[in-house]
Formats: C-alpha cells, structure tokens, sequence
C-alpha cells in the first residue's frame, strides 16, 4: 500500500460492463513528502476521493476487496483518504521508539 | 519479508471499514545495515505497536497480512509482523535500535 495524490479523472463509455458506475481516478503515486514515486497509475474509488486529495491505494487482488462489489476486475483501487501524512528520514539512524 | 525502519505514520478519517482502528506506518525497505534505503517508501499497518525509529520486519502480501489483520476479505496488502532487536548478516551484528545497542533508556 502506498501515498498517492489525485490528479485527475478517467471516464470510459465503452467498457467491461462489470466496471459500470466504478469511479476511475488518475493518481500519482508519492512519498509521505510528496515526492512523486513511479508513474501515474488509474486507480478505482469507492470513497468520493476528489482532486488533490492524498489517498493511500492498493494493487493487485486487494484492489478487488476495496471495491464494495467484490471482484470488479480491477488491479488499483483507493483504500483511504489521507487527512495528515508525515515522515522524518532522520529516523533512519535507528533511535527507536522505545 | 523484508527489513524496513518506520519513518512516519498517515491518519485517514473517510477509509475502508477494515482500518478503523488499525495504525498505518510510514515504512522505508532497509538493507541489513538498517539504514541503507534499498527499496520505496510505502505503508504498512502495524500489528506490534512499532513506532517511529523502530527497525521492523514486515510482509507485503495480502495474505498474511490478512491472517493477522483481519478477514478474508479485507484489502490488506502490507503488514508489521515484528520489531527486530538485531539482524546478524554475515557476522556483522546490527542492533534494531539504539536501545537495543545498550545506548538506549
């Protein structure tokens, strides 16, 4: 599971009637930082995500759970809307939290 | 599995039901220096109480994260399985944390 941001939307008329009413989000996969982080990727959404939000999205057959029809032949698919992301590199030097 | 050192957390209020509840970690894939990036940054849920700083072992695959996390059908993808006191690569022994290191409280 990773950060993304919104950046856009998809829409298809003709398709896999299975996709019918699955909203199709463009999204640009990011760090906690807002680094960009590999390309763009069209990502399903259950959750009214709109532009510029930060969602956190899943690939694969848990794209499929995401979505309240199960199995919508989907691969990408939003699992959350972001309210606060952060993260401090400085933590790589192995402090701890204990 | 892979090493990872949690470098942040994110909060969601609007979610899938199946992480209410549940504590999303920044994660970066480490190498067995535990500092090393090796690999994306990413999240993952957390099953340990890990926290920020901690060296963690953690699954990217649904189904074990499943196992621990939840149901069947919940859309788990990357799960903190465990906080690592040391990785031994080679000889070279490398403490998780400070803590572990004997420099810790």
């Amino acid at each position: 599971m990773e950060l993304a941001k919104v950046i856009g939307r998809v829409v298809c008329t003709v398709k896999d009637e299975s996709l019918e009413g699955v909203r199709l989000l463009l999204i640009q996969p990011q760090t906690a930082a807002g680094e960009p982080q590999g390309p763009p990727e069209i990502a399903a959404d259950a959750l009214q995500a709109g532009p510029g939000d930060i969602v956190s999205w899943v690939t694969g057959r848990e794209a499929a759970m995401a979505l309240p029809r199960k199995f919508a032949p989907v691969d990408c698919a939003v699992t959350s809307i972001v309210d606060h992301a952060w993260r401090d590199r400085s933590l790589l030097d192995g402090e701890g939290s204990r | 599995m892979i090493l990872a050192r949690v470098i942040g957390n994110a909060w969601s209020t609007v979610q899938h039901r199946c992480y209410e509840g549940k504590s999303v970690m920044v994660v970066q894939a480490v190498d067995t220096d535990g500092r090393t990036p090796n690999g994306p940054e990413f999240l993952a849920v957390d099953s340990v109480q890990a926290g920020p700083g901690d060296l963690v072992l953690v699954a990217r695959e649904g189904n074990a994260a499943r196992q621990v996390l939840g149901r069947e059908d919940d859309p788990f993808h990357a799960v903190i399985l465990g906080v690592v006191d040391e990785v031994d690569a080679d000889g070279r022994v490398t403490p998780g944390n400070a803590w572990t290191a004997g420099e810790g409280g």
